[in-house]
């Protein structure tokens, strides 16, 4: 974004060293309905890079939302401190602060015609009258409505209020942009392409994007870093890869994407290989600089494409470990076929193996003996 | 083409179940008479109070006397004043009253319509308790020592003011509750998103959408505030005449009905045009 030298007394955003957003020891205690205290949001800090894709990722009643709330300015902090650009926030109102927000339901007026809901804005800012018309049209050209000037919000599709919202935030110019659940309302295919644009149009605005959502595909998809929140507090933070290769917990594991979570025992300790003793088999993992002891309760977990299957007699690949087990169901889902097979009274590994060619998809059969085998780096020991 | 005949005709008795009754009442008590008040107001009165069946109209003349332009004036006025202040004390109120949690909100709702339980002559005969020179109000402002000499409130137009934006208030609450229950208050922190502060998202986008309510409120307690005439014969007594007054006093005391037709009619004229107002202001909102 172009800096410009603003002698209004508003402090410059000129600092690339100064992180976008500080989420500094936040909480947030609501008034429950009978008297009682609602804690929504519990000691969260949160680092937000310049020019970040940033998502708040997490089920329903996480908090991410109030987080989000808190930094427009809805919402103050009960204790800790929202920083924008290495100013403190304080109970700045939310029309003081440098962001603008997208909201779930768009809350667009309906009383104001499209080019009305986004003039709004600039109008509240005192812009020239010139200037407001040149930018409104310009801000419709990027998010691909022109034309749309005089309709009403209530004759536009759903995908078209959202670019609305979203072009009425984005016609302010914010230093961050809040988005809360943008494209929830929208249908599968719309919602995928909008992921896309979206991810686009930040790449050309170059401004710091907050996301809120509880798809994990789409906080995968779109973020350079993601928080993964439960309970009011946040358990994660890193890159889309890290969070799904690494989790730090059950929590993570089992939110992101398919996991084998196995409950067990630390049996054996081999440097970073540990060897965790559940139902009746030795699973190995890497314990991956944790500190654990033996005999220690311990979640063994493992992504299902990283299991390989082969025949009892095939050669297991260096390296990679293997137990074996019986097939006890098959399902083809096109790119893949998922396998559920049993390696102990209770326990069950899943098993997902690309369908690379004609025959992958029946090579195993329900009732058939085979081997499981994985490289014991990839699988993890998740301590609670 | 049997079918859709006797089908045609299933409708047609329809029509006649559900739109006679309710038009023979409308047509028969309340149109006939009209057309009696008007075709009256434009004959002229006999020596004893009777009616001749002579065409004139000099009764439309007469209300141009500045006498009878006065009353009209003050009605007007009064009426207008009686649905600003119920405006400005019933916005806040219906703005409170939505926004409260339920069972709550019920039981506020609930308050403003129980003074219609009882009856407005009781009413307005408990404010002039109030107001009276040995009244509550004079009482207790002489016993705290803010005046030595009772106050003249009975009997003044500040007396009929109060009585008629206490008897109309709840017809401007309840269709302001109606509007503000159903607005959408995520647009306002829209609003201040945008950089409206809490004024100025009020003014751009709550008042306008709940300017329904506000032209029906105001319609509401507009047309029986012009038209009253037990309030400010109770509390304005021969001081403060309104329309109301001016045509009971003709139909009753001075036995002029035509005058008072004439008086009706032009009454009708006024609120008419409000009413006028309020559709074309409807409509808009249809869009």
């Amino acid at each position: 974004m172009a800096q410009s030298v603003d002698l209004s007394g508003r402090e410059l955003r000129t600092s690339t060293a100064l992180p976008a957003v500080e989420v500094r020891e936040v909480t947030k205690v609501f008034p429950g309905p009978h008297g009682e205290t609602v804690v929504a949001v519990e000691d969260v800090t949160l680092t937000i890079q310049e020019g970040e894709f940033f998502s708040l990722l997490g089920p329903s009643g996480c908090g991410k939302t109030t987080t989000l709330r808190m930094i427009a300015g809805f919402e103050l902090p009960t204790r800790g401190e929202i920083w924008i650009h290495g100013r403190p926030m304080g109970s700045t109102p939310p029309y003081r602060r440098p962001v603008n927000t997208v909201f779930q339901n768009y809350a667009l007026f309906p009383h104001m015609t499209i080019y009305e809901n986004v003039a709004f804005g600039l109008e509240m800012e005192g812009v020239p009258k010139d200037e407001i018309r040149r930018r409104v049209l310009e801000v419709l050209e990027l998010v691909r409505l022109p034309g749309m000037e005089s309709r009403r919000p209530r004759q536009l599709s759903g995908g078209q209020q959202q670019r609305v919202a979203l072009a009425r935030a984005l016609v302010k110019q914010p230093e961050v942009l809040l988005l809360d659940e943008p494209l929830g309302a929208l249908d599968l295919k719309l919602r995928k392409a909008m992921q896309l644009e979206l991810k686009h149009i930040q790449h050309r605005v170059g401004i710091t994007f907050i996301y809120v959502t509880h798809d994990q595909e789409e906080a995968l998809t779109m973020s350079d870093r993601i928080a993964v929140m439960d309970r009011g507090q946040v358990l994660q933070v890193g890159a889309p890869a890290e969070i799904y290769e690494a989790p730090v917990n059950r929590f993570v594991a089992d939110f992101i994407g398919e996991s084998n979570l196995l409950e067990g025992q630390i049996a054996r300790l081999e440097g970073e290989r540990a060897l965790i003793y559940v139902d009746g088999v030795e699973l190995a993992a890497h314990r991956h600089a944790q500190e654990v002891q033996l005999h220690q309760a311990v979640t063994f977990a493992l992504r299902p494409e990283k299991i390989s299957l082969l025949a009892t007699t095939a050669e297991v690949a260096p390296g990679h470990v293997s137990v074996t087990g019986v097939v006890e169901e098959r399902v083809y889902i096109g790119t893949d076929t998922r396998y559920m097979v049993r390696i102990g009274d209770q326990a069950q590994l899943v098993v997902r193996m690309q369908n690379l060619t004609h025959q992958d998809a029946d090579h195993f059969q329900p009732g058939d003996r085979v081997q499981l085998s994985w490289d014991p780096a990839v699988a993890r020991v998740l301590v609670e | 083409m049997h079918e859709s005949l006797s089908r045609r005709r299933g409708h047609r008795a329809q029509f006649w179940f559900l739109f006679t009754p309710g038009a023979f009442w409308l047509g028969f008590f309340f149109l006939l008479p009209l057309l009696i008040v008007l075709v009256y107001s434009f004959f002229t009165r006999g020596p004893y109070g009777n009616v001749i069946y002579r065409w004139t109209a000099d009764n439309y003349a007469r209300l141009l006397n500045p006498i009878y332009f006065q009353i009209f004036w003050q009605s007007l006025w009064m009426a207008v004043t009686t649905t600003v202040i119920s405006l400005l004390v019933g916005y806040p109120l219906a703005y409170y009253i939505a926004r409260q949690r339920q069972p709550w909100r019920n039981v506020l709702l609930l308050l403003v319509i129980i003074p219609f339980w009882t009856n407005f002559l009781v009413r307005t005969y408990a404010i002039m308790v109030l107001f009276r020179t040995e009244g509550v109000v004079n009482a207790v402002l002489q016993g705290l020592g803010v005046i030595q000499e009772p106050l003249q409130i009975m009997y003044t137009p500040f007396a009929v003011t109060f009585g008629l934006v206490y008897g109309y208030l709840p017809f401007m609450v309840l269709p302001l509750y109606a509007s503000i229950e159903k607005f959408d208050f995520s647009l306002i922190e829209a609003a201040q998103d945008l950089g409206a502060n809490g004024w100025r998202s009020f003014l751009r986008v709550m008042l306008p959408l709940t300017l329904p309510g506000i032209v029906a409120g105001c319609i509401l307690v507009f047309i029986p505030a012009i038209g009253a005439f037990v309030t400010p014969d109770l509390l304005g007594g021969a001081k403060t005449m309104m329309i109301g007054n001016l045509t009971q006093q003709q139909f009753l005391k001075a036995r002029n009905w035509p005058f008072g037709s004439a008086v009706s009619i032009s009454l009708m004229v006024i609120v008419s045009i409000a009413a006028w107002i309020y559709f074309r202001y409807g409509e808009e909102e249809m869009l």
